[in-house]
């Protein structure tokens, strides 16, 4: 999941993984779909993770 | 190059115009933050310069204590009555107004917007090398600062906003005025600011007069808290964007294509993997992040031991937080397959540069065009290589041989 009070839109995200996060109208960070993270992409999340400069996005255990 | 007497000690009397730092800022930042991790001078009528990572990141979350009045580190401080706009809003704005006058510009550096840029930025970039192919010859020697970098920013922005291509000459001399004439007297930084002004509100007239689909015309009909911006008030947005949106980005693709010239194992590499260039451009935004900013303190203050005064300058070097080495692993290498790089070449916090997915865009684009049409080149003279002095670092001389 996505913080939208630290999302400053830098992007990282959806350029790292385009299919788990896409842009809003502004360039912010959505979580696409229901932000389950598909078997096999775990890698992308975490690099999108660790890549977030405003360190907004967070991975949640179901 | 500085009018100021040389630096002798950086822990107390730094100059970031010096021809030390702009020559090397990376040495003086090292050994600051390991001795006097928060630098003083009493040049610019006092200013602070953060060099770790935690400190310029909290600087720059902290928009109640530092306000974004003034940017750009020169003997002027804009007026407190400028507030809450500043000299070129949003930048020079701080919250609340920030946020409404920053989000009518989003929208049109959004990732959606900016792909529509593409295909003709690919296109001039494609012309420029055509053209540096037929100077050089067969194993000539190029600027690929002058004859390649500089261009591209200049010619997308003024397709962007509005303004005629063939006025790129004028836009980069009103940037190396603001950007680098920082330590020239400050009568002479008005006039220049002048003339940039007088610019644009002929530009703006004219845009009243014939409206027309690019930037300039939009923001002179959008509205913010239900009321029409006014034209002074574009004609500043318009000044900020032409000033930050050129340099900037000229800089980092210099400094990129330097690095490559020079390190011919990594421009090897890109050549035969070309998927690797996305991850390999956020390493030369982390190691060669070409922008500084600044903001004023507030009020009298202690801030970490350090006794600030009201209006003092503070410089936040993004390079230097992005060299830090409790923030990332060997922050001194450059590592071109680097996965995890939060770095902080676009700044933090709600003043995240608006154009950065822009700069990417060029910044990948002029790289796939130079490697494709130069797969070989190398610096054709290290000691002829000039880095800007400022704010914003980057190579102006990048003389290179073609293979």
């Amino acid at each position: 999941m996505i913080d939208d009070e630290r999302c400053e839109g830098h992007g990282r995200c959806y350029s790292i993984a385009g299919d788990l996060f896409e842009p809003d109208e502004i360039g912010n960070g959505v979580v696409r779909r229901d932000g389950t993270v598909p078997a096999g992409r775990e890698r992308e999340a975490e690099l999108a993770v660790e890549n977030c400069p405003e360190q907004a996005i967070s991975l949640v255990e179901d | 190059m500085g009018r100021h007497e040389p630096v002798v000690d950086w822990a107390t009397d730094f100059d970031h115009t010096d021809d030390a730092y702009v020559a090397d800022p990376f040495t003086i930042w090292n050994e600051l933050r390991n001795s006097c991790p928060i630098a003083r001078t009493d040049r610019y009528q006092g200013a602070w310069l953060p060099t770790r990572h935690e400190d310029i990141a909290a600087i720059a979350y902290d928009t109640d204590r530092f306000t974004s009045r003034s940017v750009v580190m020169s003997e002027f401080r804009a007026p407190v009555e400028m507030a809450p706009q500043g000299i070129a809003p949003p930048i020079s704005s701080d919250p609340p107004y920030h946020k409404g006058a920053r989000r009518v510009l989003l929208p049109a550096f959004a990732p959606q917007a900016v792909d529509k840029l593409e295909a003709s930025t690919r296109a001039y970039c494609h012309q420029l090398v055509g053209a540096l192919r037929v100077e050089a010859g067969d194993g000539g020697v190029v600027d690929a600062a002058v004859g390649y970098a500089q261009h591209i920013p200049v010619r997308v922005i003024a397709n962007m906003l509005g303004l005629p291509e063939t006025d790129g000459e004028r836009f980069r001399g009103f940037v190396n005025h603001v950007l680098e004439g920082v330590d020239k007297p400050m009568e002479e930084r008005a006039l220049g600011m002048m003339d940039l002004f007088e610019y644009l509100q002929v530009q703006i007239d004219d845009h009243l007069a014939n409206p027309r689909d690019d930037l300039i015309s939009y923001l002179l009909a959008a509205e913010l808290d239900g009321s029409q911006l006014d034209p002074f008030q574009v004609a500043r947005t318009v000044a900020l964007l032409l000033i930050a949106g050129i340099d900037t980005t000229w800089s980092a693709i210099g400094a990129s294509l330097w690095h490559l010239a020079g390190n011919p194992a990594d421009r090897q590499r890109l050549v035969a993997e070309p998927d690797l260039l996305p991850t390999a451009m956020e390493e030369f935004l982390r190691a060669y992040a070409p922008v500084t900013m600044a903001r004023l303190v507030r009020e009298d203050m202690d801030y970490s031991g350090c006794p600030m005064k009201a209006n003092d300058f503070v410089l936040l070097p993004f390079p230097a937080a992005n060299r830090d080495p409790k923030a990332f692993d060997r922050a001194d290498e450059v590592i071109i397959d680097r996965e995890v790089n939060r770095h902080a070449a676009f700044g933090l916090g709600i003043h995240r540069c608006a154009g950065s997915h822009l700069a990417r865009m060029e910044l990948r684009v002029a790289l796939e065009v130079w490697l494709a049409e130069f797969p070989e080149f190398e610096l054709a003279d290290p000691a002829a290589v000039r880095w800007s002095a400022g704010q914003v670092r980057g190579p102006r001389l990048l003389p290179v041989r073609i293979g």
